[in-house]
């Protein structure tokens, strides 16, 4: 239950945070005397952390849905033909770095949220499918065998033979997509999206150091926060096991 | 023997796919110039003489998928999903000679959606064909390497030469292979790095729990830390420490630039690789090692005889996962004026050329595959090494 504490301590920082930066400009002043602005002012923390929320989590949601209904799909009956090429997918996908594939989506939807949530959607869904895969590939044959000979139907042994013991390695599969649409949505500010990277891009073209000391702080600190909340959901799943 | 199916729903899916992709979507973008978006053009309305030919290819694809999957028909597929992608270039690249040859010496032709899908739709082909032929890994990769020597060819030869993206690279021509060389310089840099640190770290965190107990939570924590974060976060301090010593200001150290790309790729990589290694050293038992001693051999020949070869494929596991991963992440680092490939790629996004977009990524995404592809085939070496002789 270590990991509640630091998820708590990591969580009071990151409120602690949005709220005092705005009032920290005699602080940056201090450090970087040249600027004239040391604290980015356009948009509010809050604001810009609750849109960061918004563009990964809603990418997530469907890159998890999605993802999983095709993991599932491929490794049963009827689809187990196309487990290869959805395979040999998802290896093509991951050599694609996901600032590509965010630069890519520009020219078909244009600037804004949307190539953002399109690219991060597509690129979140990789290691979904990877880990839906692999956690049902973790069931051994025997435990089915002993499903199907107790008269459980195929939908049955998924939801209580396979889905549990599918579950750690599923999990790891969707932290590992939602840090990378964390860490993604903050380079989506590049496309027109607003999010904790703006800071940072604003920052970079104006040669304002502290605006990308702010956004570069939150952002680490959002996907700190995030990534020990799910280190706690997987300690939960570990003890059911 | 059982015959081979008589149908195969992939072939027909995929099939079915490329030839919707071809009439449904744009073929090709034809614009006078290239800041105005163009006109689409349809595969359809190109469909002429020997086009038809071509045309044939996906239809093909899509009727072999409800025949008997024999060997031989396995292969016909195959090859013509690879010389549909030789067909579709040539095409694309003869009807940018024809709109230049017309006059219009300032427009653009550049791929559309469908190109690309066929591209990808073909490619998804090749790779299920080939596995259902039962294609050894060196096969598959002949066959990969062969088709992008022959793409490269065609590129070379001049033949595409009015397509879009290569007026770009003509533009370019002069500075290309210098941002290629400072990609592979920030990656090389980078994994030197990574692995003077971080194979010692992993063969420290074997032999000592405390070592393990205090890297691993840390590294784990940089590997949580967006990349652009990461850069952010480095920039001030190296910054200020250029300010206070001015030899490291001269030495190139700075708060932009190639040292935060190279020391944050460095901090990312370090995880794998001292993760490869550890499991690595785990994977050499006890019970090998002390029979290698039992034998009266010396350590360092324990070590480099028996304790390396049986732990390398994992630790080239990690390498492999390390250099990957900075491939792509340092297109990110031209944010911070790191320069390479990214460069090219974001000069692109922000002045909404698509094609200058594509000639950051196709290189980047051709580099990701090919240390990917190096590093495969050195693991498989390494299993076939470390397995007993005879």
């Amino acid at each position: 239950m270590r990991a509640s504490y630091k998820l708590l301590g990591a969580s009071v920082l990151l409120a602690l945070l949005v709220v005092a930066l705005p009032y920290s400009a005699s602080f940056f002043a201090a450090f970087f005397p040249g600027l004239e602005r040391p604290v980015y002012m356009q948009d509010p923390f809050a604001w810009l952390l609750l849109q960061h929320c918004l563009l990964a989590g809603a990418s997530s949601l469907v890159a998890v849905v999605v993802g999983t209904a095709l993991g599932v799909a491929v490794t049963h009956a009827g689809g187990l033909q196309f487990k290869p090429v959805v395979e040999s997918l998802v290896a093509i996908g991951q050599a694609i770095p996901p600032v590509a594939v965010l630069a890519l989506a520009v020219p078909v939807v244009g600037f804004g949220e949307v190539p953002a949530l399109i690219a991060l959607s597509l690129y979140g869904l990789l290691p979904v499918v990877q880990g839906t895969i692999g956690g049902l590939q973790t069931v051994p044959g025997a435990q089915l065998y002993a499903a199907s000979a107790l008269g459980l139907r195929p939908r049955q042994a998924l939801a209580y033979v396979e889905i549990p013991l599918a579950l750690p390695v599923w999990l790891s599969g969707v932290r590992t997509s939602v840090i990378i649409n964390i860490s993604t949505a903050a380079i989506a500010s590049t496309v027109g999206a607003k999010t904790l990277g703006s800071p940072i891009i604003v920052g970079l073209s104006g040669f304002n150091t502290a605006y990308v000391l702010q956004g570069a702080v939150l952002v680490a600190m959002l996907a700190v926060v995030v990534d020990l909340a799910f280190e706690m959901v997987a300690e939960r799943v570990a003890l059911k096991e | 023997m059982s015959l081979p199916p008589r149908f195969n729903p992939v072939l027909v899916l995929l099939g079915a796919l490329l030839v919707l992709a071809l009439v449904a979507l744009p073929f090709l973008r034809v614009a006078p110039n290239r800041l105005v978006s163009g006109q689409a053009v349809g595969f359809l309305s190109l469909l002429a003489g020997p086009i038809w030919l071509l045309a044939g290819l996906p239809c093909a694809l899509l009727l072999a998928g409800f025949i008997r999957q024999r060997r031989a028909v396995l292969a016909l597929v195959l090859a013509t999903s690879v010389a549909l992608v030789f067909g579709l270039l040539g095409l694309a690249a003869s009807q940018a000679q024809l709109v230049s040859q017309a006059g219009a010496s300032l427009a653009r032709v550049s791929f559309g959606a469908a190109f690309w899908a066929a591209v990808v739709l073909s490619a998804l082909i090749a790779s299920d064909t080939l596995q259902r032929l039962r294609a050894t890994p060196f096969q598959t990769a002949a066959t990969g390497f062969g088709t992008v020597l022959v793409v490269c060819a065609m590129l070379a030869s001049g033949w595409c030469d009015d397509l879009s993206i290569m007026k770009e690279y003509a533009n370019r021509a002069d500075g290309f292979a210098a941002v290629v060389a400072r990609h592979m310089q920030i990656v090389g840099l980078a994994m030197a790095f990574t692995l003077a640190i971080g194979l010692p770290l992993g063969w420290a965190a074997h032999g000592y729990a405390k070592v393990a107990s205090m890297a691993f939570p840390a590294l784990n924590v940089v590997q949580t830390v967006p990349s652009i974060a990461l850069f952010g976060l480095l920039m001030a301090p190296l910054a200020f420490l250029a300010a206070y010593w001015p030899a490291l200001g001269a030495a190139g150290i700075s708060g932009v630039g190639i040292a935060p790309a190279v020391i944050a790729l460095t901090l990312y990589g370090l995880l794998p690789v001292a993760r490869g290694t550890l499991v690595g050293l785990q994977h050499v038992s006890g019970a090998q090692m002390d029979a290698a001693r039992a034998l009266g051999l010396k350590p360092w020949f324990v070590l480099r005889h028996v304790g390396l070869p049986l732990a390398l494929p994992v630790v080239l596991g990690g390498v492999r996962t390390a250099a990957v991963a900075a491939v792509g992440l340092a297109s990110v680092t031209a944010l911070i004026g790191a320069g390479g490939l990214g460069s090219i790629m974001f000069e692109g996004l922000f002045s909404s050329a698509q094609d200058v977009v594509l000639l950051g990524v196709l290189p980047i995404v051709a580099l990701g595959v090919l240390v990917d592809g190096m590093f495969r085939a050195l693991i498989s070496l390494a299993v076939r090494q470390a397995r007993p002789h005879g």
